[in-house]
């Protein structure tokens, strides 16, 4: 007797689901290996950065149903905490100082979930938001940020003692690594029985409680999952550009990375990593051209667009399409 | 001299005055923020943006219309009320029916239109907006000195604030209004037109938006920014005292504002983000706020 027979008709679709997923991680590994012959390795890490940030980002909205408006805190705060790091102890390693930057962020994170999440919808997002102006404050005052300069000179030093970074191309393939394992951890959090859960309280977070889940540690560990990669990003981010400013503590980087998730569909796997790039790439074009100065208005603008007529993003839309032309 | 704590009193009471003034703005931009939130269910976070819209309206008008600072106290919230008139019935009535994050999200998109495309006109260096002749000068206390300018803000803000909480409270488009807040559905079924009280009131919140900011603009440098960094403080402010009643929102403004002078006298490092630490506390301490109701 074959296998095919005894599945039934919801396993068959899972699994179809699950190929269909393998099918995109391997495009997505093949690509990322061979884009940097075909694009500008710099510019290919800030995407991917974002991407990250984006994706740690999507997995509060598009799964825990939470709209953070304070996800800038803890881009800097990795930023800052690895920039200072490896600025001022040469015998740090960059993995280290990424380690040690990721953590803070994780603390900082749950220092935030614990408190925003006592709020619920539109109050949570403005208590995000007002904490990270909290933290924004902090940074432009204490003296180890540099303050309104920033930290700059930031060494990338030799992966594990060993491997330097000084090349783009060595740096390039060591961001991708950072990259994957963030989407790894995501995804596995996404699709493992604690991702279903939290997927539950989004849609109904009264039905969850009585079923007996603890709604609020389940909130506050994807806040502290999420604050967690995107404190990855913020301190990858540090050691590829070699500085940390207060460009990524400021509120207007927690509404970007709500447009790059929004932009690409929220609540998907891939829309936050196309809407990094799409925002990345416009800014570098815009910033280039005479419209450099209108990239606030013009981000505003797709922002007003999409909440209006392209909600589920370019990714959801895609998904929509097919499901309607080939179910 | 008298001295209170260290501190020489003309110094105290000044500084307790300017956080006054403070959260006399904390105030009216709360109290919009909550006639808004009520009916509509969203967070207006266009509210900065009209509040530098209004400053920018008395500030055009003055240079290029001639329209002194008491018509442009009427004028500019007619004209930004009636802009937002506009932005609810085009844009925010089509996603009403949506989570109301999406009604975030717009507003926040909007702010960055209308702050960018006046970074692009006016930098963000600021501009001086004079102060009208009558209010020039000041009255001696015996204790301190009033500037008559400031005590203008701080009477016409309170005065204004009351006949807001008068109107919802006592009135019957009031009244109405409070009905749409606890069931639009039941007012519209008697025969209430829901949809044109709910754009008449995202209107009036965003016209004390202007307001405050046509108060503001002889205080401060006007400048596209100016908003955004207030409205971020008044969301703390909103959390501290919750959404639901109109003199709490009052109050809390206010007495944040005195929180944030007196901070500025005994350790001013902490001025700027005094708020936000009661914010924590109050989270802490009662989740709901200091005037809602646990949901």
């Amino acid at each position: 007797m074959s296998t095919t027979q005894t599945l039934t008709p919801t396993m068959k679709r899972q699994r179809r689901a699950n190929l269909r997923r393998n099918a995109f991680y391997l495009i997505l590994i093949v690509v990322g290996m061979v884009a940097p012959f075909l694009a500008y390795p710099v510019f290919l890490m800030k995407v991917l950065c974002f991407a990250l940030f984006a994706c740690a980002f999507n997995l509060l909205l598009g799964y825990a149903g939470l709209l953070s408006f304070g996800h800038a805190a803890f881009l800097a705060t990795g930023g800052y905490i690895t920039g200072y790091l490896l600025a001022s102890y040469p015998a740090m390693t960059p993995e280290m100082g990424i380690i040690a930057g990721t953590l803070a962020a994780v603390v900082l994170g749950a220092a935030f979930g614990a408190l925003s999440i006592r709020r619920q919808g539109i109050y949570f997002a403005m208590v995000t938001l007002a904490l990270a102006q909290l933290v924004y404050f902090a940074y432009v005052q204490s003296p180890f940020t540099g303050g309104e300069d920033g930290l700059h000179g930031v060494p990338r030093g030799e992966l594990f003692g060993i491997i330097s970074l000084r090349s783009n191309l060595a740096m390039y393939y060591f961001v991708f690594a950072v990259f994957l394992i963030g989407f790894a951890i995501i995804q596995r959090a996404v699709h493992s029985p604690y991702g279903q859960v939290l997927k539950a309280i989004r849609e109904n977070e009264p039905r969850a409680v009585s079923l007996g889940y603890n709604v609020d540690a389940y909130k506050l560990v994807a806040f502290i999952l999420s604050a967690g990669i995107a404190g990855l990003a913020g301190s990858t981010k540090t050691v590829v550009f070699q500085l940390a400013s207060l460009t990524d503590a400021h509120w207007h980087m927690s509404g970007e990375v709500i447009l790059m998730t929004l932009l690409g569909g929220v609540g998907t796997l891939f829309g936050p990593i196309m809407g990094a790039g799409i925002v990345v790439s416009l800014q570098h074009m815009l910033g280039q051209s005479p419209l450099g100065n209108w990239v606030s208005v013009i981000l505003g603008v797709i922002f007003v667009v999409c909440v209006l007529s392209f909600r589920s993003g370019i990714v959801g839309e895609i998904n929509k399409m097919y499901h309607k032309n080939f179910k | 001299m008298t001295m209170i704590f260290g501190v020489p009193l003309a110094v105290f009471m000044g500084q307790l005055l300017l956080g006054l003034i403070n959260g006399a703005f904390y105030a009216l931009l709360s109290l919009g923020l909550a006639v808004i939130f009520g009916l509509l269910k969203i967070v207006n976070f266009a509210h900065g943006a009209m509040y530098m819209l209004g400053a920018f309206a008395a500030l055009l008008g003055m240079r290029y219309l001639g329209i002194n600072y008491w018509a442009a106290l009427l004028l500019a919230p007619l004209l930004v009320g009636g802009f937002g008139m506009l932005i609810e019935r085009f844009m925010l009535r089509r996603i009403g029916h949506l989570d109301h994050l999406y009604g975030l999200l717009l507003t926040f998109g909007l702010a960055l239109i209308f702050e960018g495309t006046l970074v692009n006109f006016f930098g963000v260096s600021g501009a001086r907006y004079p102060t009208p002749e009558v209010l020039q000068g000041g009255f001696q206390l015996g204790f301190m000195f009033l500037p008559a300018y400031r005590a203008w803000v701080l009477a016409a803000a309170l005065v204004v604030c009351l006949f807001t909480w008068f109107m919802i409270e006592r009135t019957r488009l009031g009244a109405y209004l409070r009905a749409g807040t606890e069931n639009p559905a039941l007012m519209q079924a008697f025969g209430v037109n829901v949809p044109l009280l709910v754009t008449l009131t995202y209107g009036f919140g965003v016209a004390l938006a202007a307001f405050a900011g046509v108060l503001a603009a002889p205080l401060y440098p006007v400048s596209p920014t100016m908003g955004s960094s207030l409205l971020i403080v008044v969301f703390a402010v909103v959390v501290i005292g919750g959404m639901g009643s109109i003199l709490g929102a009052v109050l809390t403004g206010l007495g944040m504002g005195l929180i944030e002078g007196l901070t500025k006298v005994y350790y001013p490092e902490a001025a700027n983000t005094v708020i936000f630490l009661v914010m924590i506390l109050v989270l802490l301490l009662r989740p709901a706020g200091l005037f809602g109701k646990e949901a």
